[in-house]
């Protein structure tokens, strides 16, 4: 049977994916996502919708995805533990695959102290580990948490995420293999600005032949200016910005850093394409959707492949 | 231990406000220990509620005890015979020994005087830090005795998250990672064969079981 999954098509014909990140409004109306979504359609095979990011309160994910499968394009539904206990994952899990959602991506979420609600209970009653296994076993066996079997198995391409940057680097590999072994079968990484170390992670990824076992996308977020670059490299934790980068930013005048922001993710993004075990991108344009297209044109990914 | 820390005086100085006689009841167990209702703070709440009072004008009798225990019975029961000669018992007991006097002393007006904060270890003078949960359901032994639930900040039984940097928490810059610990910690006993395993979710029910757990032993019974 072939897949609804846009996503799963086009990395199991061996494509080079593009998936591009968006954000849902501080609101309840869904032109904002209209309007994201016909921007970005055509120009990737699916759209990651997140989950309340930074802790922030927004429109929700299930919703937003609904609107742009209308829209005619292939949703992710990213899914956090911070938020909701096991019961209600599991039934949005169900709802999502009724809604005809396809694709999921699991994590843990950024924790609640950073956003606008800092006094609200973090659940974690599971966390991103446990939340891929337990998604794998409701498609693939039929059950929920406890055995109970489930009437119809959700249908969904199950993702999770890697940060290929954060401490202990050393460890980090290995915990991608944990993901592989819960079940994931692809992977979006945290935003590529220090290659050297992707690589070196890579390697070890490669040594442990999680390539071959799960389909690796490398996070893009292309920079809009030098003060961007710094903010990230210095307030966000788990990013690495290194200074070369910071200083190619500085180099060029204020109104052409995004510009060059553009030219450091095509780089990026060229490399990405040579790398043996990388499957694709993921492209993260933070409330700058209307440079996907130009970014994925210039990077030789357009036009996507008919599958 | 029970960490806890005392409330705001004027936190206490409106709870007490209709009653004229109060006893300050300390206890000399683990919120002795953190300095923050042992005989020593019992006297120190007494002498500033006294002292308010005197300079505000109001005329208040305030006494002070501190048993041994404020969450066993045979300790409580010093307070027999005491508690009727005074308006108001004012705690500097943990949540477990303010319920322990209410529930023997039914009728008699017990208010706490501190915010129970934690199950904690005295870490250097001054210092306590938070490193039980009590979740009934131990798993120290897969962890190098590093308690996920309690010390990473998203309670992760397949940690790290990726916010983890120079070995620090993304929460708190002074908190150390509980996973880039539990790494090391693993390392160097050579059992970094524990971390290739995919725990299970946590049996929460052995927490927050059907409300209030208790423990019931037979053999313990007279």
């Amino acid at each position: 049977m072939k897949t609804d999954s846009r996503l799963k098509r086009v990395l199991e014909k061996g494509h080079f994916a593009v998936t591009a990140e968006c954000g849902p409004p501080k609101g309840a109306d869904p032109k904002v996502i209209k309007s994201k979504g016909k921007i970005l359609k055509g120009f990737v095979d699916s759209v990651n919708v997140t989950d309340n990011q930074t802790g922030v309160v927004r429109l929700s994910s299930l919703a937003a995805c609904v609107l742009l499968k209308k829209e005619g394009l292939d949703p992710v539904l990213q899914m956090t533990t911070r938020d909701r206990n096991r019961i209600a994952l599991q039934s949005d899990i169900l709802g999502a695959s009724a809604l005809g959602i396809r694709n999921v991506l699991c994590l843990s979420g950024d924790h609640q102290s950073f956003g606008n609600q800092p006094q609200a209970k973090g659940v974690f009653d599971v966390d991103s580990v446990q939340l891929v296994q337990l998604v794998r076993q409701m498609r693939d066996n039929g059950v929920i948490l406890g055995g109970d079997k489930l009437s119809e198995p959700p249908r969904l391409f199950i993702g999770a995420v890697a940060n290929p940057f954060a401490d202990p680097f050393a460890y980090r590999a290995i915990r991608l293999g944990k993901k592989v072994a819960a079940g994931a079968e692809f992977i979006q990484t945290q935003c590529i600005y220090n290659l050297t170390r992707f690589n070196e992670w890579m390697d070890k990824v490669r040594d442990l032949g999680l390539d071959e076992k799960v389909y690796i996308l490398g996070g893009i977020t292309p920079l809009k200016s030098a003060r961007m670059a710094e903010f990230m490299s210095k307030q966000v934790a788990g990013m690495d910005v290194p200074d070369e980068i910071i200083n190619r930013m500085k180099s060029v005048p204020a109104r052409e850093q995004r510009q060059e922001g553009i030219k450091i993710a095509i780089e990026t993004i060229q490399a990405l394409k040579e790398a043996r075990g990388v499957h694709g991108v993921h492209i993260m344009a933070i409330e700058w959707e209307e440079a996907v297209p130009q970014l994925i044109e210039a990077a030789k990914l357009f036009p996507r492949p008919q599958v | 231990m029970i960490t806890a820390e005392r409330k705001p005086l004027s936190e206490i100085k409106e709870m007490i406000a209709p009653y004229k006689k109060i006893l300050v009841a300390g206890c000399g167990s683990c919120v002795a220990e953190c300095a923050s209702g042992g005989e020593k703070e019992v006297g120190l709440l007494a002498s500033a509620l006294r002292m308010d009072a005197k300079m505000e004008g109001r005329k208040i009798e305030v006494n002070e005890i501190t048993l041994d225990r404020q969450c066993v019975y045979e300790f409580i029961d010093q307070l027999t015979g005491l508690v009727g000669q005074f308006d108001v018992i004012l705690s500097l007991g943990c949540g477990a020994g303010v319920q322990a006097l209410a529930d023997v002393f039914a009728g008699v007006i017990i208010l706490p005087a501190l915010n129970t904060a934690f199950i904690g270890q005295t870490k250097e003078a001054g210092l306590w830090i938070e490193n039980c949960r009590a979740c009934g359901d131990c798993k120290l032994g897969y962890f190098a005795a590093v308690c996920p639930i309690t010390r990473c900040a998203k309670g992760l039984f397949n940690g790290p998250c990726g916010g983890s940097k120079d070995g620090k928490c993304e929460t708190d810059p002074d908190a150390p990672c509980a996973w880039q610990l539990i790494i090391e910690r693993l390392d160097k006993a050579g059992r970094l064969d524990l971390l290739q395993n995919v725990y299970p979710p946590a049996d929460w029910s052995k927490q927050q079981g059907k409300g209030p757990r208790k423990i019931h032993r037979e053999d313990q019974s007279i």
